[in-house]
């Protein structure tokens, strides 16, 4: 068994995240702990390691929305309703070095805004060629890519005239547990961005940023569909190279 | 263009990508079934122990509960745990007899009670040689949960090596500490550990950052 206790990760800096409690979101205001989180001093394999997903059997339509939720009655099998695009991007760490390999998952509306979801009753329709999951594996440098069609936006019950901004939910995992993230990537211009409560949970514009999808020209292609580039970049992994105290 | 994180900020380093919640819908892409949705050629749930694993196999249960003493029923959890030698086993396969990795859910058809089905983990050693009591790592992801919570399941029948382990008396709170301990029931056939989340108030749960 390696040992996975010789590694750091960059502290995660908290202030930059969105806190527990923020209020503008109202669902954080019985959902967010009051006591302090208690750190650990001294991180263990329990908190350092994580699961490797390299021998995790996909199907070959996985990442490929357009195709993995055909439906079965042939009358009706075609492509989902909506914009084509491919979301693609790198999964670094915070020192820029590629993570390959590792378990990058997505999850979205349809084009009307609507989720396949039991619990979503919104008046837009399902869309009978749309699931709307997705999972990949990044590749040896890196790299993930999606084949989807683009979110709508959708309203919500928070204020009175609430409205989520397209997007979609991005679940990557890293070498560890300690650099598991969940985020959400918004598209880049969208208006409802600067006026959605959830958005508005981070207290830095630029970390605003760090989840907007940029439109790639040089990816889309002709005739066919748009691409948008979403990097993610998780906790950097420290080398330690001075180990005894004394 | 490039994004603003993917150019330093410091001399050495990008700024990690900021969370989000998880949201109400996490079940489409985490936890299928449960949205309703076909499963895939495998997926990532809740067995983390065939009946071929070594060690005692067990079902860990609970509730998520927030401020309001409410059941938060759209809860997704995962489990990290070592094998019954107190090994993790990193490479997930579930073809093989035991997996460190799982995930459950809360739901309002599960009347908010996740469960994992698993074997009681082993002792495992930190760095410094310290022995921690045997433990279940657990991360939270919610509607109204804007990054995950971790936490730490420990077991109410380890009472000995719960008094020696170096992270719950790294919890200054004797009362606080309580609240990391499963306690046991006797199950169908297995034992059964059940430990409440609660996510404010009286009674909170000890939530660690790492």
């Amino acid at each position: 068994m390696p040992r996975n206790d010789n590694k750091r990760f960059v502290e995660r800096d908290r202030n930059w995240h969105p806190p527990a409690y923020a209020p503008g979101y109202k669902t954080t205001v019985a959902r967010s702990p009051s006591q302090a989180y208690v750190s650990m001093q001294a991180p263990s394999v329990s908190e350092l390691g994580g699961p490797d997903f390299t021998r995790l059997r996909m199907g070959p339509h996985d990442n490929d929305l357009l195709l993995n939720f055909r439906a079965d009655n042939e009358a009706q099998s075609g492509l989902p309703i909506g914009e084509r695009v491919i979301v693609f991007g790198r999964v670094i760490d915070q020192f820029g070095k590629p993570v390959p390999n590792t378990l990058v998952e997505m999850w979205q509306a349809n084009a009307g805004g609507r989720y396949r979801h039991k619990k979503d009753g919104y008046l837009a329709p399902l869309d009978p060629n749309f699931g709307g999951v997705g999972r990949c594996l990044s590749d040896d440098e890196g790299w993930y890519r999606f084949r989807t069609v683009k979110p709508g936006p959708y309203p919500w019950p928070n204020d009175i005239n609430s409205w989520r901004p397209a997007h979609i939910h991005v679940s990557v995992m890293g070498p560890s547990i300690s650099t598991r993230l969940i985020t959400q990537m918004y598209f880049e211009g969208d208006p409802l961005i600067p006026l959605c409560p959830i958005v508005h949970t981070l207290r830095d514009p630029e970390a605003v940023e760090t989840m907007t999808g940029r439109l790639d020209m040089a990816r889309s292609r002709s005739m066919d569909c748009l691409a948008y580039r979403f990097d993610l970049v998780i906790r950097g992994e420290v080398q330690t190279y001075f180990e005894n105290q004394g | 263009m490039q994004q603003p994180n993917s150019q330093p900020c410091a001399a050495t380093m990008l700024r990690e990508t900021a969370s989000q919640t998880a949201g109400p819908y996490v079940h489409i892409g985490l936890a299928l079934d449960i949205a309703g949705l076909p499963p895939r050629e495998e997926e990532i749930w809740n067995r983390l122990a065939s009946p071929e694993a070594d060690g005692e196999a067990i079902e860990l249960v609970g509730r998520v509960i927030d401020g309001n003493g409410d059941l938060v029923r759209d809860a997704l959890l995962e489990a990290w745990q070592a094998d019954a030698h107190g090994n993790y086993q990193c490479e997930f396969d579930l073809q093989a007899p035991f997996n460190s990795f799982g995930r459950t859910a809360t739901t309002v058809e599960n009347d908010g009670e996740w469960c994992f089905h698993t074997i009681k983990p082993g002792q495992v050693a930190r760095r410094d040689g310290r022995l921690m009591a045997p433990h279940v790592t657990l991360a939270v992801f919610a509607r109204g949960i804007n990054i995950q919570l971790h936490t730490r399941l420990y077991f109410e029948d380890e009472a000995e090596a719960n008094a020696a382990c170096p992270v719950l008396n790294a919890v200054e709170s004797p009362t606080r500490r309580q609240t990391l301990i499963a306690t046991r029931e006797e199950g169908e056939g297995k034992p059964r550990y059940r430990f409440d989340i609660r996510l404010q108030g009286e009674g909170e749960t000890v939530f660690f950052d790492f």
